[in-house]
């Protein structure tokens, strides 16, 4: 028989490495035809941190996106990064792209100030060139910044950092560890079909919402939610390395034996919203939140089967054979 | 206003991904380039008496055979008690032993089978709570325990949780368990290292965090930073799996060793095997909760089995401390936390590290405790939520809090009625 049932959880998550400390530089160049050479340190393996970087570049120095090259090919030219992991890179690597930028400005300010006998502080940066707050016309454009800088002997480049407060010794006797970057919320719902025959687990449904403090890149957030979703299903349902643990008992050596899920996996609906309250330290109000896609599914899962057929089963994978015993254990 | 920012800009390099444009390390193929490969501990737990490579290095193709003394530097990493390479001691099945470079992967496969080696074989522990038992076998000299600032366990306390089960009506026990996981990332483990003509050793790498390797890869290498380059910046996922050194060690050390171009990737076995892998969590839940809702104590024991050698598996246990009662007020909080050593592959970082598996478990306590006093799992939820300036059992304040928010937009998503004293509340108010 199969029997359908729905589990609720929510959850929060936290940006960065052990509550903070973790640093990140950032250096962007202005190129003889106005196009910016942006030099980070930051990985992209898949997340999109290049897209998503890039943006705040963009957006800060209000220049199109498409006239910034991400450049993170070596670490002789990339600035130093702690790491692509902790779904820090936009949190931390954003802010230190934001300084970067805002010294590239007031040194762009200083060279045309130097160059057209004005003050500094009367130039405005804005819409992808340069002119006199007084005198809009009076203006230059970053194509013409870039070659009467290179050609003249100049190298506008800004540098920033960013480290969050930390690293903070762990109390002995309390456990208290103030510092934390950010904090991103998640609530999931999903509806699962339980073949109480075979003990196969289906995810019908989910729908979620996701308050990450600013989608800096929609379409990555999208991607990195359904990623999730997909791998909250594998670890709640099929993912295990030792699936006899504590035994010792290695039994997997391919994904015939390690089973992810897959697109066939997926649920039929897959429903979410994207929240913002911003933070107050992130870039734009953006807190960090790639990887908490699986993190609700799986308790949703497991509160979904016990709808479903009325036990808990509390180990993960939540594999056939568990909910066939518990079934089982259910009649006695 | 923004421009760029919240606008949905295609991947930047979306097009190369899908088309296979993109070239990964595996597609850097140099001229003269030599394979490795790396003969791995067959045993989970032993003594290394003796070993001869020179049936290895005497076989037609191969170039060079390295083990533990060849090691320029240190061949310790981590902590100093990671070896790169066996000295003596085994901790867990698929150790590296020694690395062979050959022109071809199937010379340096034959190659790895005419190395002699001699184990003694010693009784291994896998369940950590075995581990745990001063009889047991000891994984490492120090202890199977790995010994935090509070001692045996990470402790986090707050308020008094005999107090707060005191005033709870009713009190729910569970335990939880998550079983190991890799990461799985399509793209496998590969590094590809030579000099280059100013003697530098440049090596591409799938690193996830390429500075952080550099910390460790100078002190193997014996070279300062200025001699040293990782190529890379684009990985074919990462997972949490390419956080910590899997080949660049052994490439670069038989780069440098040859003066030749040196590849060395692992196949999908040696990835699910030896490799890092998301150790298994097992959690003693304890909690008491009012008629009314509120959640008053929760009291927690954490067993962390980290495997062989300590590089994430103890700082697993301590990121617990944030989320480990979950995204809410609780008044009364005890958790010990213990990190055990036992000879299995080493526990590291790993999507949604060290929060999924107490999401997990807060999440269905909160469920159970629904149940135990006949509310709604919506309101057990909304009554508990985090407000802003809320303390984390850790003292860490919460700032911009927005869970409340998910809750309800998830709850009109789902087209689940929510009644008006629960719609009125806001994450910024209690």
């Amino acid at each position: 028989m199969r029997k359908r049932g729905k589990g609720l959880s929510s959850i929060g998550y936290i940006t960065g490495f052990f509550g903070g400390g973790d640093p990140n530089q950032a250096q962007i160049g202005l190129k003889m035809d106005g196009t910016f050479n942006l030099m980070m340190g930051t990985v992209d393996i898949g997340q999109g941190c290049k897209t998503a970087l890039s943006q705040i570049a963009a957006e800060e120095l209000d220049v199109p996106v498409e006239a910034i090259t991400y450049t993170n090919s070596d670490t002789d030219i990339a600035p130093f990064c702690m790491g692509a992991f902790a779904s820090r890179a936009t949190f931390i690597g954003g802010n230190a792209i934001l300084n970067a930028c805002r010294d590239l400005k007031r040194k762009m300010k200083e060279f045309v100030g130097a160059l057209w006998g004005v003050k500094a502080e009367n130039l405005v940066v804005a819409d992808n060139q340069i002119f006199l707050k007084d005198d809009p016309q009076k203006k230059m454009s970053m194509g013409e910044l870039g070659a009467a800088s290179t050609f003249g002997g100049g190298y506008l480049t800004g540098l920033g950092a960013y480290r969050p407060d930390g690293p903070f010794q762990v109390d002995p006797v309390t456990g208290a560890m103030p510092a934390l970057c950010a904090a991103s919320f998640a609530t999931t719902v999903v509806e699962v079909e339980v073949d109480t025959e075979t003990g196969g687990v289906e995810v019908i449904r989910s729908t979620q919402a996701y308050e990450i403090g600013k989608a800096i890149s929609p379409l990555m957030c999208r991607g990195q939610i359904n990623g999730g979703v997909a791998m909250g299903i594998g670890m709640a349902l099929t993912e295990s390395v030792y699936p006899y643990w504590p035994s010792g008992d290695l039994a997997v050596d391919n994904f015939g034996d390690y089973v992810l899920a897959t697109a066939a996996d997926m649920p039929e609906e897959n429903r979410f919203a994207i929240l913002e309250v911003p933070h107050p330290d992130g870039p734009y109000g953006a807190k960090g939140f790639s990887e908490m896609g699986a993190n609700a599914m799986i308790p949703a899962i497991t509160s979904a089967i016990h709808d479903a057929i009325g036990v808990w089963i509390t180990e993960f994978p939540t594999t056939p054979e568990l909910v066939l015993r518990a079934l089982a254990d259910k009649k006695k | 206003m923004t421009k760029y920012v919240g606008k949905p800009i295609p991947r930047y390099d979306g097009i190369g991904h899908v088309t296979g444009a993109t070239a990964y390390v595996d597609d850097i193929n140099m001229p003269g380039m030599l394979y490795a490969k790396v003969l791995r501990s067959p045993v989970h737990k032993g003594v290394m008496k003796r070993i001869d490579v020179s049936g290895a290095e005497n076989l037609p193709g191969v170039a060079a055979v390295v083990t533990a003394k060849d090691v320029p530097g240190k061949n310790r990493y981590y902590n100093d008690e990671q070896p790169v390479f066996v000295e003596d001691h085994i901790r867990y099945r698929g150790e590296r032993i020694a690395a062979v470079a050959a022109v071809d992967e199937d010379t340096a496969m034959e190659a790895l089978e005419k190395i002699k080696i001699e184990i003694e074989e010693q009784p291994p522990v896998f369940d950590p709570f075995e581990a745990m038992k001063p009889a047991a076998p000891k994984v490492r000299p120090q202890g199977n325990l790995w010994i935090f600032n509070s001692g045996e366990s990470r402790v986090v306390t707050k308020g008094d949780v005999e107090k707060g089960f005191a005033e709870s009506d009713e009190i729910v026990e569970r335990t939880y368990t998550e079983k190991m996981n890799d990461m799985a990332a399509i793209e496998p483990h590969v590094a590809v290292a030579y000099t280059d003509a100013s003697d530098r050793l440049l090596i591409h790498t799938v690193s996830q965090a390429r500075h952080f390797h550099l910390g460790h890869l100078c002190p193997i290498f014996n070279l300062p930073l200025s001699k040293i380059c990782l190529v890379g910046g684009t990985v074919g996922g990462g997972f949490g799996g390419k956080n910590e050194v899997q080949t660049e060690h052994v490439a670069g050390l038989l780069a440098l060793k040859l003066r030749k171009p040196v590849k060395y990737r692992l196949t999908r076995q040696e990835v699910l095997q030896c490799t890092t892998k998301r150790g298994a969590f097992y959690f003693e839940y304890k909690s008491g909760v009012k008629k009314n809702g509120k959640v008053m104590a929760y009291k927690i024991r954490a067993v962390h089995d980290i495997g062989a050698y300590n590089t994430m598996g103890a700082y697993a246990v301590e990121k617990h401390s944030f989320y480990i009662v979950g995204p809410y007020d609780v008044p009364h909080v005890r958790y010990d936390g213990y990190a055990v050593f036992t000879n299995k592959p080493v526990s590291s970082s790993m999507r949604g590290f060290s929060t999924i598996n107490v999401n997990y478990a807060h999440e269905v306590q909160m469920d159970l405790m629904a149940e135990a006093i006949g509310m709604d799992p919506w309101e057990i939820r909304f009554i508990n939520a985090w407000r802003e300036g809320d303390i984390a059992p850790n003292q860490w304040k919460v700032v911009a809090a927005g869970l409340i928010e998910t809750l309800k937009k998830t709850a009109e998503l789902e087209g689940v009625k929510l009644p008006p004293h629960l719609l009125a509340m806001s994450s910024q108010r209690r």
